[in-house]
This record gives C-alpha cells, sequence and structure tokens, in this order.
C-alpha cells in the first residue's frame, strides 16, 4: 500500500492536492523510514556470496534494503545496535534471477500482427497472482516477466523484485530516471510462424523482422532531423518508440530461439541492428556454442525433463549448460514459468551440473548471470555491500533435492518463510493454493491440462 | 486390495517377455536396496537367464565364474513408471508420432495400446536410460473412456517382446479435461460425463446377460467396445478413472460403488481431500508427477499428497503422468524424488516407483523387488538416486545391460 503511494509520490506528484500530498509523503517516509534504519546480521551460516569463494561459517548484515558486509564469522564485526539473527546450520545464497518467465497471468501481443513491441507487458499482470508467492518460495527475487513465443515480436518485457505488492508498479525494478526497465521479446522458429500476416518460413520471419528494425532505424533518423523542431518530428509511434530503445541499446532483446540455424539467424540480425540480445532456451546451442562464444552473446538455458514436445526442442541436451561453459559463453537458467515451476528452480542448476557444468558455475546461472542479461549486476545477484539484500536461507544445499528454501528476503524485507503456514501453502500446495488464471501460452494446446 | 489385485493379474492374458540372450550378470553394490526386506550394504545381485537368482551380502552371495560383474553405489530393482503415455505419445508431438488419444469419439474401450505403442520411440529410451524398465503407458486422459492400457518393459524389438500385460485397465477420464467445448458435443459438463459412463456401462451389464442367457443363434451382435467394458464388470480388468477435484474423485467412487467395478485413482489432485472415502474403498491411487503445473484440475495440487495418502495407508503409486508440450515426456524418478523431499521417507519414494507401483498394476510377481524367481531388472547409481546429481550409470531388463553410461 505505501509502496503504491511511493510511486504516486514519485509519477504524480505536481498532479496531486497540496494537503494529500502531504498526508502521503508523510506516510511514505514514516513506512520506509525504520527499515532503513534497521540493521539486521544473519550469523553462522554458510554463506554462497556468489561472487568469492563459499564461506563455511559467515555473516551477512544488512542495513534496511541493502547488504552491508559480508564475510566469515571471525572477520565480520556485527555492529551493536544489529539485531542477531542465528542461521547456524542454514546455507545462504542471493536471491534468484529468473530471467524468463510468464509469472502474473500475462496478455501480451495479441493475434493482430506477428510485431507488436508497443505492448507493455505489465499492462497485463495481476500482482496477486499466486505464481509470484510460489516464486518466492523457490527462491525467486527478480524476475524478467515476458510475453510469449507466439511472435517475432511480441512486446516489452518487465524486470520485477517479487516485493510485497498492491498494483503492478510496486514491484518495478526503475532505473536512475525512476522508468520501469524491462527488454524486447522475440521468437524465431516455429512458435511465431502461422496463417497471414503472421510469417510462413523462416526467411519471411527474418524479412519481417528486418524490414521493421529498417523503420525503426528511418524513425530515428527523422526524429534526428527534426532537431527538436516539433513541426518536423514524426508522427509518434510508440511500437518504434519501444524499437528506438532497442537500437540504442537501453531496451536488450530476450529472444526465444532454439535450432542451430535459428540460433545463427539471431545473432546474424543483431549484428546487423547492433542491438543487444540474450538467446533463451537454445536447445541447440550446444551444436554452435563456439559461434555463440565468437559473436559474446549470452544465453539463458531452459532445463527440462526430456527432449520433444515439438521438433525445434527435439536435440535438447541437458549438457546445454556445460558445453556453454566450457565455451566460455555467459549461462543462466530461467524456469519459463509454467513451464517449469520456479518452487523448483534450482533444481535446473543441478541437473547441469550433473550434465557436467561446473558447481560455481551453475550457481552463478541462477543468480548474478542472470543479473548481468538484465544489466541489474550492480543491484543483484551477488551477496556484496551495497547491493540490494536480496536473498534466500535454506536447510541444506541449493543443488540437492532435499535443500528447502526457508525464508526468502527482497530489499531487506522477509517475504517467505516456510514455517509460516500461509507461506508453506504456497511452498508445498493444496487445498487453496491454486489460482483459476489460464495462462495465456503460445502453443500449448491445454489438451490433457485443463 | 493389493493382493486381489495380483491374484487378479495372473488370470489377465500374459503374453510371455521373449528374453534376448542375456548376458550372465551380477551387480556389486555398495547399497543395495531390494524393496523387499532391509537394504543390504555390500550386496550382491545375480542375474541368471533373465532372472534374479540370488540376492544377498557380498560375503554369502557368491558370483559364479563366467559372469559380468557391474558396480555401483546405490542398486535398486528396475524402476516402474505407474502411468505414462510414452511409446504412444512421442517426441516430435506431430500427428505422425501421436498415437495416445483418438477424438472421434468419447467412449472408446476398444482401442488396444498394444496396437499403438512404438518401442524404438525415443521417449522410450529417454526414460529407461534414467532407469525405468516398467512403464504402464496407453492411453492418455481427455476422452471419457480413451482406451486399454499395456504394462511394458522399456526393451524389446517389438510390442510382443516388450509387453508384461498387454491390457491392464481401461482408461477413464472424469475431469473437464474430457469434456467438449462445441456446442452440442457432448459431454459438455461433469453431469453428462457421469450420464454418459453410467448408460454405457448399464448396456454393457445388459449386453454381457443377453451373451450369456441366449441361445446361441439369438445372442447379440459383437461388441469389440462392449466386450471391453464386460471385462471391467467381470472384475478381470479394473477401471483406472482420472479425476483431480475432490467432487469428481467422489463421482468416480460413486460409479465404482453402483457397478460394482474395480476403479484405479489417477491424477487425484485433491486427493488429499478423499482420503477417508478412498480408503473406505480401497482404492488405490497413482498420483499425478509431484511437479505437474499448478493450474485448473491441479491448481490445488500439492506436493505432499504422496505422503498423506501414504500415511493414511492407501497404496500410492507414482506417474509421469501425460505431458501434451515441452517436455514432452517426465521422467518418475524425478517425480519421486520430490516426493521423497517432500514427506515420503526415501524408502517410501522409491517403494513408489518400485514395489507398491508393481502391486498397484498387479504385476509385484514379475517385478518391482530384487527377489530370487523375479525378471532381472536393475537399476544402479553413483549416489543417492534421488538427488538431482546423482547418475543413474546403469540398466539391466530380462538380464541383459541395456544401459551403461552414466545418465
Amino acid at each position: 500500500m505505501i509502496n503504491k503511494f511511493a510511486v504516486l509520490r514519485r509519477e504524480f506528484l505536481a498532479a496531486l492536492p497540496a494537503i494529500f500530498i502531504a498526508m502521503v509523503s508523510a506516510s511514505a517516509i514514516a513506512e520506509d523510514k525504520p527499515s532503513a534504519n534497521k540493521t539486521l546480521a544473519f550469523i553462522g551460516a554458510k554463506i554462497i556470496p556468489i561472487v568469492g569463494d563459499e564461506i563455511p561459517k559467515g555473516t551477512l548484515i544488512i542495513s534496511g534494503d541493502k547488504i552491508v558486509a559480508v564475510g566469515a564469522m571471525d572477520q565480520v564485526a556485527v555492529p551493536d545496535n544489529a539485531e542477531r539473527i542465528d542461521v547456524v546450520g542454514r546455507v545462504l545464497m542471493p536471491g534468484l534471477v529468473d530471467t524468463h518467465n510468464h509469472i502474473g497471468g500475462i496478455g501480451g501481443a495479441d493475434t493482430s500482427a506477428p510485431i507488436q513491441p508497443d505492448i507493455r507487458i505489465y499492462d497485463s499482470l495481476n500482482p496477486l497472482d499466486a505464481g509470484f508467492k510460489r516464486a518466492l518460495a523457490g527462491g525467486l527475487t527478480t524476475l524478467n516477466i515476458m510475453p510469449g513465443s507466439g511472435h517475432l515480436l511480441s512486446g516489452q518485457t518487465v524486470y520485477v523484485k517479487v516485493r510485497k505488492a498492491d498494483v503492478i508498479e510496486d514491484m518495478f525494478i526503475r532505473d536512475a530516471d525512476g522508468r520501469p526497465t524491462g527488454g524486447m521479446k522475440m521468437a524465431n522458429g516455429t512458435n511465431s510462424r502461422s496463417d497471414a500476416p503472421f510469417p510462413g518460413s523462416r526467411a519471411k520471419s527474418v524479412s519481417l523482422v528486418r524490414e521493421k528494425y529498417v523503420k525503426a532505424q528511418e524513425y530515428r533518423e527523422k526524429i534526428a532531423k527534426a532537431a527538436g523542431d516539433v513541426n518536423k518530428m514524426p508522427a509518434r509511434d510508440i511500437g518504434l518508440d519501444g524499437l528506438l530503445e532497442v537500437l540504442d541499446g537501453k531496451r536488450v532483446v530476450h529472444h526465444h530461439t532454439h535450432r542451430a540455424d535459428d540460433i545463427m539467424s539471431v545473432i546474424r540480425i543483431a549484428q546487423e541492428f547492433k542491438f543487444r540480445v540474450v538467446l533463451h532456451h537454445v536447445s541447440e546451442a550446444w551444436q554452435v556454442a563456439d559461434e555463440i562464444a565468437k559473436a559474446n552473446v549470452p544465453c539463458s538455458v531452459i532445463v527440462i525433463d526430456s527432449p520433444g514436445g515439438k521438433l525445434e526442442a527435439s536435440q535438447m541436451s541437458l549438457e546445454t549448460g556445460a558445453v556453454l561453459e566450457r565455451a566460455g559463453v555467459l549461462v543462466a537458467f530461467h524456469t519459463d514459468d509454467w513451464i517449469t515451476d520456479s518452487r523448483v528452480f534450482m533444481r535446473s542448476a543441478a541437473l547441469a551440473v550433473r550434465a557436467g557444468m561446473t558447481r560455481a558455475g551453475a550457481l552463478k546461472a541462477l543468480t548474478i548471470n542472470g543479473a548481468k542479461m538484465l544489466d541489474l549486476q550492480g543491484r543483484v545477484g551477488s551477496l556484496e555491500p551495497g547491493k540490494d539484500a536480496d536473498f534466500v536461507i535454506l536447510d541444506g544445499d541449493p543443488l540437492s533435492v532435499y535443500g528447502h528454501v526457508m525464508q526468502t528476503w527482497v530489499e531487506g524485507k522477509k517475504m517467505f518463510d516456510r514455517t509460516d503456514p500461509k507461506d508453506y501453502l504456497y511452498a508445498v500446495g493444496g487445498f487453496g493454493a491454486g489460482n483459476e488464471q489460464v495462462p495465456y501460452f503460445c502453443c500449448f494446446d491445454g489438451e490433457g491440462g485443463r | 486390495m493389493i493382493r486381489r489385485a495380483s491374484l487378479l493379474i495372473s488370470s489377465l492374458l500374459l503374453v510371455s517377455t521373449a528374453v534376448p540372450t542375456s548376458a550372465q550378470v551380477a551387480v556389486r553394490g555398495k547399497r543395495v536396496y531390494t524393496m523387499a526386506g532391509p537394504m543390504i550394504e555390500n550386496g550382491v545381485v545375480v542375474v541368471r537367464d533373465g532372472k534374479v537368482a540370488a540376492v544377498g551380502p557380498a560375503a554369502s552371495t557368491p558370483i559364479p565364474d563366467g559372469f559380468k560383474v557391474l558396480e555401483a553405489a546405490v542398486v535398486t530393482p528396475g524402476l516402474i513408471d505407474a502411468h505414462s503415455t510414452v511409446g504412444l505419445s512421442g517426441i516430435y508431438n506431430i500427428p505422425h508420432d501421436q498415437d495416445q488419444l483418438e477424438h472421434s469419439a468419447p467412449i472408446q474401450p476398444e482401442l488396444r495400446a498394444i496396437d499403438a505403442y512404438n518401442p524404438h520411440e525415443k521417449l522410450v529410451e529417454w526414460v529407461r536410460d534414467f532407469g525405468i524398465t516398467t512403464i504402464h503407458t496407453g492411453h492418455a486422459p481427455g476422452e471419457l473412456i480413451s482406451g486399454q492400457t499395456l504394462i511394458a518393459k522399456t526393451w524389446g524389438n517389438t510390442v510382443a517382446d516388450a509387453t508384461i500385460v498387454d491390457a491392464a485397465t481401461v482408461a477413464a477420464t472424469l475431469s473437464p479435461m474430457a469434456e467438449k467445448s462445441e456446442k452440442g458435443k457432448s459431454p459438455g459438463t461433469r453431469g453428462k460425463m457421469m450420464a454418459m459412463l453410467r448408460a454405457e456401462l448399464i448396456k454393457a451389464q445388459e449386453y454381457a446377460t443377453k451373451m450369456e442367457k441366449t441361445e446361441p443363434d439369438k445372442k447379440p451382435d459383437r461388441s469389440l467396445e462392449l466386450d471391453a467394458l464386460v471385462r471391467v464388470l467381470k472384475g478381470e480388468l479394473p477401471m483406472m478413472i482420472t479425476a483431480n477435484r475432490a467432487q469428481d474423485i467422489d463421482s468416480a467412487l460413486r460409479l465404482a460403488n453402483e457397478f460394482h467395478i474395480r476403479i484405479i485413482l489417477d491424477s487425484g489432485a485433491e486427493s488429499y481431500l478423499m482420503i477417508d472415502q478412498l480408503k473406505a474403498a480401497n482404492v488405490p491411487v497413482i498420483i499425478h508427477p509431484t511437479m505437474t503445473r499448478a493450474f485448473s484440475d491441479f491448481a490445488n495440487m500439492s506436493f505432499e499428497t504422496a505422503s498423506k495418502l501414504h500415511k493414511a495407508g492407501i497404496p500410492v503409486a507414482m506417474q509421469s503422468g501425460y505431458e501434451s508440450y515441452v517436455p514432452k515426456a517426465r521422467v518418475v524418478l524425478f517425480e519421486a524424488a520430490i516426493a521423497a523431499a517432500n514427506g515420503l521417507t526415501f524408502d517410501e519414494a522409491l517403494a513408489t516407483i518400485t514395489i507398491d507401483a508393481a502391486k498397484v498394476l498387479g504385476v509385484d510377481k514379475r517385478v518391482g523387488s530384487l527377489e530370487v524367481g523375479k525378471d532381472g531388472d536393475v537399476a544402479f547409481f553413483d549416489g543417492d538416486p534421488f538427488e538431482y546429481t546423482t547418475h543413474c550409470t546403469g540398466v539391466i531388463i530380462n538380464g541383459q545391460v541395456v544401459s551403461d553410461k552414466p545418465h
């Protein structure tokens, strides 16, 4: 509630009556201040800071919403004013970063056109969706929520923290200018093919995409030529505005792609238009790992329990993470929730280790590497002083099936506690844990599921 | 219940598995879980001519000369997937390899899984490499009565090679997933589903009566459809009913009660609300994959359902289920693992994919445990089979080593 007011304060302050401003500001400050002053020391856990070696017995100190210290118990001084929390026997690691999911009841681009950069996924999200609760139960704190893959370009994604939220704005991760951050979702291969106006072939898919980016380039030139003269400006196009952010490197393209040749097509287009791209899913990346490394393009890998389900995923390998790691590619994992359940996200990393990836690499792929792909590595993804106090406390190893997330903290606030029956319900499921929403999802026919 | 199921199976048509020229093989394990007694440390399993010939501590269980010897940290019986559609639903998910559901009519019990099972399907090999040696597979949920299921080994050149039981259950669905959305098509509601099932079973009752009592020249024309249901009415085959909501589970029990048929509850997302009723009716549960997606019919699914049912004394087997998209198949070992981390003990979770699954399916005389005389189906691992990072390092089916690479 208060966060909502804080957002209102930021965005609509000028429009509000003076007396209301005073009231709202006071309450927002009142809520923010106590936590800002509060210092908590989590003492005695095995700490996996991600950046740096694992600490067998460590201390994490947070103040307000930030980490202020992390290190071995005997090397970190606990301030006198700190509340001491005993976490001996537990494992503490950064909150997980999920680079690709569909939580919140997404409703992105519709069937009217294959390229819809005007869509903002956050205009469709329900912050009360039970999926957010499950995400917290899995230790997820930072999410890239995306529209589906049934379009060449299905809209703008949004990066969120799983905060307590009455409205979706409460979850936004905002940039220095206060604007919500996010990427652009694109897809190639078979999901985005259909009857006209959708493309019927791979070459047509690329052609339509190139055409649109050329338009965006021309739009940019017109704006540049207008040099601020309102009369010379092109008519505003909110879709092309989105693509300009892609061309300017402000908005990363998150690209669904499976087959090796489709992966190479993405790289070809990204190089032509000089946009930044993260390859997602990448079932056949193991076939072109060196080419991906050479192009210096990161990969967000989905780990699923069997290949297939469609032709382009039939060559999926559990070894993809390991092969890409060895090739020197930046690797993250994603849930694609609800393709996989965010409550078992750590399992993705563990199965990759089973198939040859290093432990350190797999843990980075759940945290800091994903943060890098979202341009959020300065704020999340590792336990370092100055970063957001987003962390997970487990009762076992994160790569063990027997390890449970006991607590999830987001920006210094405990958002999930397995010992709280209300949270426990979302952690394991049960009567009332579900929601009735049927996610919009490309290409899932629902047969046998509904 | 379980004993009755086992006896029943002996009366079924058993297709003998053609045993390949099996190597004589023995497995040494640091920990051998026989599922027919306590775990044996430093144990040995000897497989001769495709059957388990000896099981015991290494010190007292000699390995005959000339036997191939394999070693593993952990040895278990070959794993059983108590309900899958693998072999009927193929990896590519194109019409060419999707035979798990026939949509031409809502009630088609005459469809036999043996006529649709592809033993060379890649997904069969995929699950086999993770230690699954027996699958109960066949028609998927999604039609009111979708067909007859099959119990097969995950090895064999032809369906006859692979088959253990050629008709294991008649599969039915009491869930909105069997409803038709098109106007004028039935069933369109829960009420209609039950009405159609009841009418069909009554028709089968009358057919059976006429077949038995009428003079030879006045017998009704033979109906493959009703023949299959008569087997259910006579108790020769259980009806496996897929239901998730508590109210649908209740409907399944109501049907079983009215027609005195033996049922197995399949999926059962809300079965934790129906424990007393399931127990009273002696109905075993083949529980949905632990990681099934929590939406729609499964909105209230729980990781702890297997544990809750087991604690109440209800026989529970684990399934990989049917997947319509990505991934195209689940691995039942992984699903049991999540149950082991959510209330079941290690042994109980392992039982859901070995001996308890065999009992629910009525094939425990042949598979599900490492006991002398049972099929030589063995899985081995380099650690706790449920740990994500453990590998299945080998699989033996009918005495033949069918996988020896870590997966």
